[in-house]
């Protein structure tokens, strides 16, 4: 690993300040990303301003919406009494998501910045990766591929965005709150991130040395029913191939809302809207959730290896649009 | 273990850019004060400035669990935190379980249970199951493997796990009711 300066400033403007931009300067939370990947030698911070004690911990409920705080952890807002009510989605999300050990360590705003797992890019050994060295090429479009993505991908790039709980966020519409040199703004999580198809080293709308300070959660309806469903190779403590995230709210067996969040796929936390336009409106039977499983996935993108993803896709959304409908009967 | 002399900084090291820094926290109950490289984990400050070997080093990627302790009262693991970033905290490893020189209930319930092979994931598996107890969330077989899965281990004694850990909640239980 480089050598690094380490510093924890006080308060919000003590670490933007400390931070200010500098290219060589990385915000360190959890540490289950940065840490981890500084490990690997991918990340080469030359200065660490350690975040994880700034006031911007815990969460409120204000009429409609959970605000949460960046450092609130995934165990925390797991276990949130809101988020256990209203929220299922980004309950079971959370708790499907690595270890307790690492969802004690793990913040929200450190989680919607996770890297790819690509396992070229986790690997400098390997030349090409346009995401680690812009224009260098991208292994996994040739080599083996299997965690990887099918929407939203290019041949410049098919790394998956792995967070579970980010697929849940972006369903019910959240919004990141962010604080920087030039002031406080607010993006929708569905505006946050970019796909890889264009600039595979850019991931989201971010600048380098702004703060995410907290997530915006809008509560849905009450009598919408919601849960997560992961697809993986081992039962516990692994990444999805695929999941779903969805919300229903089903009045008289016609769907009345659909959010929808699909995991495993895309190259960002993926929102098939034109999943949703197909439900909206429709009878709450297995027909529509299959068509609208296939409006989900068209346009996916498959090397060798991501070619099952598809399918699997469809069958996850499939399976968990009836799990949370037959709830209502 | 608790008059283990602390250990002076590295001496330094030829890397030029290293900085050092000063990290006061309490271990076990005892406050410790470690100066190192910035880059020194918490696990590599346990087990090579504070010779507090319990703790195991698997994979130092966070993927199996071996290194797990408490961090003010939390199951974390040590592999993928830096030291620096304890300062002020109270850290509990495998060595800070017993009480006046007698195992934790849930030593010995490993023991009696058979609950390790060749022991090398088991100090990360009790400092887990400690926590689960604590979190209460050990009230089904479901329950515990689901949130035992953080601990990995290759010796495959997860049958045995279990078991010692549905042990100690059983004997809980119990308490509770005296
Ligand atoms: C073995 C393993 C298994 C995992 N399994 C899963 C899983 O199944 N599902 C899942 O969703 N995730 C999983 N993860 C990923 C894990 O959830 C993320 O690593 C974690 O959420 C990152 O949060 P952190 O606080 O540790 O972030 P850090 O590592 O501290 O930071 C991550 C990045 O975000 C930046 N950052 C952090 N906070 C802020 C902020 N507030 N403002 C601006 N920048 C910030 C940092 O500079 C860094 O670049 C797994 C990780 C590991 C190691
Ligand atoms: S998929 Fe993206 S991250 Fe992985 S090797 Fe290709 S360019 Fe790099
Ligand atoms: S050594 Fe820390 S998780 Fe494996
Ligand atoms: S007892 Fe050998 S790894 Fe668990």
């Amino acid at each position: 690993m480089r050598t690094f300066e380490y510093v924890r400033p006080d308060g919000v403007p003590g670490a933007l300040a400390a931070h200010a931009g500098d290219a060589a300067t990385a915000f360190l939370a959890g540490g289950t990303t940065q840490l981890d990947l500084m490990k690997d030698g991918v990340l080469e911070p030359a200065r660490l301003v350690d975040i994880s004690r700034l006031p911007m911990r815990g969460s409120t409920t204000t009429g409609a919406a959970l605000r949460v705080g960046a450092l609130t952890t995934m165990e925390e807002l797991a276990t949130d009494p809101t988020v256990e009510r209203r929220l299922p989605l980004v309950r079971e999300a959370l708790l499907l998501g690595a270890s307790v050990q690492l969802r004690n360590m793990a913040t929200i705003g450190g989680n919607l910045l996770q890297r790819t797992r690509c396992r070229y890019f986790r690997d400098p050994a390997v030349p090409a990766c346009n995401k680690r060295a812009p224009g260098s090429g991208c292994a996994a479009v040739t080599g083996p591929a299997r965690m990887h993505a099918i929407l939203g991908v290019s041949e410049r790039c098919i790394a998956l965005h792995a967070s579970d709980v980010a697929v849940a966020l972006v369903a019910l519409d959240a919004v990141v709150e962010i604080e920087g040199p030039g002031g406080a703004r607010r993006v929708p999580l569905t505006e946050f991130y970019l796909e890889a198809g264009g600039r595979p080293e850019v991931e989201h709308t971010l600048e380098h040395g702004e703060l995410i300070t907290g997530v915006e959660i809008p509560l849905p309806p009450e009598g919408t029913r919601s849960g997560y469903l992961k697809v993986r190779d081992r039962v516990s403590y692994e990444f999805a191939l695929t999941s779903a995230a969805v919300a229903l709210l089903i009045e008289d067996g016609v769907v009345r809302d659909a959010r929808i969040g699909l995991g495993g796929v895309g190259s960002t936390p993926w929102r098939p809207r034109a999943a949703e336009a197909v439900l909206s409106g429709a009878p709450a039977t297995p027909e529509v959730f299959r068509e609208a499983a296939d409006a989900a996935v068209a346009g996916a993108w498959t090397v060798p290896g991501t070619e099952f993803k598809v399918e699997l896709a469809r069958r996850t959304l499939v399976r968990q649009l009836r799990t949370v409908a037959e709830v209502t009967r | 273990m608790t008059s283990t002399p602390d250990v002076p900084p590295a001496p330094p090291q030829s890397d030029p850019g290293a900085a050092e820094i000063t990290t006061a926290f309490t271990v076990n109950g005892t406050p410790r004060t470690v100066g190192a490289d910035t880059r020194v984990t918490l696990l590599d400050a346990l087990r090579d400035r504070l010779g507090l070997t319990g703790t195991k080093k698997g994979c130092d990627q966070g993927a199996c669990g071996a290194c797990t302790v408490h961090v003010d009262g939390r199951r974390v693991l040590a592999c993928l935190m830096l030291a620096a970033q304890c300062d002020g905290r109270e850290v509990t490893t495998i060595e800070g379980l017993s009480r006046e020189g007698r195992p934790h209930p849930m030593q010995d319930a490993f023991v009696r249970h058979d609950g390790f092979q060749c022991g090398y994931c088991t100090p990360g598996q009790i400092m887990s199951a400690v926590a689960l107890l604590r979190e209460g969330r050990a009230g089904t077989d479901e329950d515990i493997r689901e949130f035992m899965s953080g601990n990995l281990c290759r010796c495959a004694a997860y049958p045995n796990v279990v078991a010692a850990i549905k042990d100690v909640a059983r004997e809980g239980g119990d308490h509770a009711h005296l």
